[in-house]
């Protein structure tokens, strides 16, 4: 009905109606304002949202190994575990013709994920293939595969090998995550913890939040302060001040970590004033750096100006008459700042403390530097992963992991703040 | 903020012992960076004040420019030292340095603005959505974003290559653009732009001539931004770059990791006196910016 009005009443000079006119000009802008964005939109999810989907995919990813073996983990798929103790003779001829004929790389490969699942599968499938190889040149081909690999190796027998064979015939496997839990599976297949001496990342993890905790109220405390000052300053003096809270946010976070190593070290500055002072004796100088008091002291000051910056422009507006109108009906400056000042900086206070958490539990280069052996976050052991063990899988679940917390704490920073309100300098 | 007149003894103390804290947290702040100036100067190869640099009066022979030279690559006599590597890698570190920020702000700055201009249009449809993910590479950690840089950039061989590293610079690098352009806009007066095309300047004329001009020093601080951020970024060097992409930062990781030198604090005090500089001329622009745009200094 309405259509029929405004289309009978309303033409533009072409004499096509307004309406659509309009909506036309209006999609022409939406085109326009997103052909503007499209460059970079793409540009960032290839270089960027890709790489991530990547590692993603990489946490659950186990087609290699199934590649390797995939008519060994097809027929292993038909085995009837309540019936038979051990696979059926398929399995064994599959095996062998995959050991004896597969690529030697891919194969290697395929060992070493499967020693993730159990270790003993690394020489197992070794000296298998050693006998499989005698046995291939001289061209005899056993009659009876079952007994031949069990002649070679007689952990062919053994049923917990088969059974831990069980979780890597599919093409996507959780056991990187649970590794990155410090957890492992038995020879029943269920989930038990690691051995007591294997098991790292659950205590990492812990020292990870601990370590991004203490950071997060340590730099409330030194920068409430700080900001509260800046805040109330007359803004000759605070712009000047402000340049020692951005100098530092501006400099480079290696120089940063290097000066905290001079600063920290045992012929360092700080140790020098105390023993100079006489506080502390020559051979009692202490241990601040290479462990966790290192990574504690230099995070906090590196993180330092992300927590005074959001609360330095909240407590900007807060009107200083509030605190002077409580005062003036009789309320004690302590009660003041608590019932009427506090309040009022919770924005800033949860913007800046949600800031600070969030980039210390991802950080890396100042704990590597000055965490020593005990002041190491998780991000260590990603790159450890990463180009050390070659374990990628692990690599990619504990990244997959710390993602996953890091983006429920930015959910909460969006719903307190609002991403795009984050303003720099 | 002074004192009433009328504060109690009690408020006095406290006032007092507010201003020490604060006065010990700005030298919290700032003691670490300059401490390390003076012992770039050092004639001993340790990262200390020695004794003969704080004697009185001043022992000149406490005091040389040897690891500056060192730095330069002039490895002459009196500058080699036992303990100290002396090699031009600095030199190349710096060139390479220079080399990738710069075209990587420069690919950073030219998306970043075009996108920034986009994203301050009022028909911008799903803006929340898409400024999430264009600034989510300032966000993600970066060992995450290594890690799967490495992983997917091995697929298809960009890994140890400048073109690998300097991709990876410029997704870093944007969110600062599109963040410090789209400030710049806020408050852009768009009936220039109606004006100028009202009197028939074609769109690419109208954004040289208004929007450019106006928002230039928006652009400028963003593309210092991108630079400093491609400059000092060492985890994704770390693990994208061979030693033929060797930048500042990687050459300073690999000094602290083996060999504590005092080059490392000369390469240190350049790098601040480069912050410093950058810092004061991203404060100027702001504030021109402000002028131009009529808001009114704070």
């Amino acid at each position: 009905m309405e259509d029929c009005i405004s289309t009978s009443a309303l033409l533009t000079t072409d004499g096509v109606p307004l309406k659509q006119s309009l909506k036309k000009a209006e999609r022409k802008n939406k085109l326009r304002a997103f052909l503007l964005v499209f460059p970079l939109l793409l540009f960032i999810i290839v270089t960027f949202v890709m790489p991530i989907g990547d590692m993603l995919f990489r946490s659950v990813d186990d087609s290699q190994i199934n590649g390797v073996f995939s008519n060994t983990f097809n027929e292993y798929k038909k085995w009837d575990k309540e019936k038979d103790v051990l696979p059926p003779d398929e399995v064994y001829k599959a095996l062998f013709e995959e050991l004896a004929y597969g690529e030697k790389i891919q194969i290697g490969r395929a060992l070493t994920r499967m020693n993730y699942s159990k270790s003993g599968w690394k020489s197992l499938i070794k000296t298998t293939s050693r006998e499989i190889k005698k046995a291939v040149k001289k061209d005899e081909l056993p009659k009876n595969y079952k007994e031949f690999l069990i002649s070679a190796n007689d952990k062919w027998a053994d049923p917990t090998f088969w059974y831990a064979m069980g979780q890597m015939v599919n093409n996507t496997t959780p056991i990187y995550y649970w590794n990155a839990l410090d957890r492992t599976y038995d020879q029943d297949q269920n989930v038990v913890m690691q051995d007591e001496k294997r098991r790292i990342y659950i205590k990492t993890w812990i020292k990870t939040l601990k370590i991004s905790v203490y950071v997060t109220i340590f730099c409330l405390i030194l920068g409430f302060p700080v900001a509260h000052l800046l805040a109330n300053l007359p803004l000759r003096y605070s712009n000047l001040l402000m340049i020692f809270v951005l100098l530092p946010f501006w400099t480079s976070l290696l120089v940063r970590t290097t000066a905290w190593i001079v600063m920290l070290q045992q012929n360092g500055v700080i140790n020098g004033i105390l023993v100079w002072l006489g506080i502390l004796s020559d051979d009692g100088r202490l241990q601040l750096v290479y462990n966790e008091t290192g990574t504690l002291i230099a995070m906090t000051q590196i993180l330092l100006p992300f927590m005074i910056l959001p609360l330095y422009s909240v407590m900007r507006v807060i009107p200083k008459s509030h605190m002077r109108a409580a005062q003036n009906l009789g309320a004690k400056p302590a009660t003041a700042f608590w019932r009427v000042y506090l309040p009022q900086t919770i924005p800033g206070m949860s913007a800046g403390g949600l800031l600070v958490f969030v980039l210390a539990i991802g950080y890396f280069i100042t704990p590597e530097l000055v965490g020593g052996k005990d002041g190491k976050l998780i991000g260590h052991w990603i790159a450890y992963h990463l180009k050390t063990t070659l374990n990628w899988g692990l690599c990619a679940a504990l990244g997959a992991i710390l993602l996953g917390v890091m983006l429920i704490f930015y959910w909460l920073y969006n719903k307190i703040v609002g991403i795009d309100n984050i303003k720099l300098g | 903020m002074p004192l009433p007149s009328y504060a109690t003894p009690v408020q006095r103390t406290y006032y007092y012992a507010y201003l020490f804290f604060c006065a010990v947290v700005f030298f919290f702040l700032i003691a670490p960076l300059f401490a390390i100036i003076p012992i770039s100067f050092s004639v001993s190869p340790f990262m200390v004040f020695t004794e003969g640099m704080l004697a009185w009066p001043p022992d000149p022979e406490a005091w040389s420019l040897r690891w500056y030279k060192n730095m330069i690559g002039d490895c002459s006599a009196d500058v080699v030292s036992s303990t100290v590597p002396c090699s031009k890698k600095w030199m190349i570190g710096t060139v390479n340095s220079f080399y990738i920020g710069i075209i990587a702000t420069i690919i950073a700055t030219t998306l970043g603005t075009l996108a920034a201009l986009g994203l301050s249009r009022p028909h911008m449809p799903y803006k929340g959505l898409i400024m999430a993910i264009l600034i989510s590479p300032m966000i993600v950690p970066l060992i995450i974003t290594a890690a799967g840089m490495f992983f997917f950039y091995a697929r298809i061989n960009l890994v140890y290559t400048f073109t690998g590293v300097i991709l990876a610079h410029v997704a870093l690098a944007t969110p600062f653009v599109v963040i410090t352009v789209t400030a710049t806009l806020v408050g852009f007066d768009m009936n220039m732009v109606k004006a100028a095309q009202s009197l028939g300047a074609k769109p690419m004329r109208t954004f040289f001539k208004v929007i450019m001009p106006l928002i230039l020093p928006g652009i400028i601080s963003g593309a210092l931004f991108a630079f400093i951020t491609s400059f000092d970024e060492v985890v994704i060097v770390m693990f994208m770059a061979s030693i033929d992409q060797l930048t500042i930062p990687k050459q300073m990781w690999a000094g602290i990791r083996q060999e504590i030198s005092p080059v490392i604090l000369c390469m240190a005090t350049c790098l601040v006196l480069l912050s410093i500089f950058l810092l004061t001329t991203v404060e100027l622009l702001r504030r021109r910016s402000e002028k131009l745009r009529g808001i009114k200094a704070r």
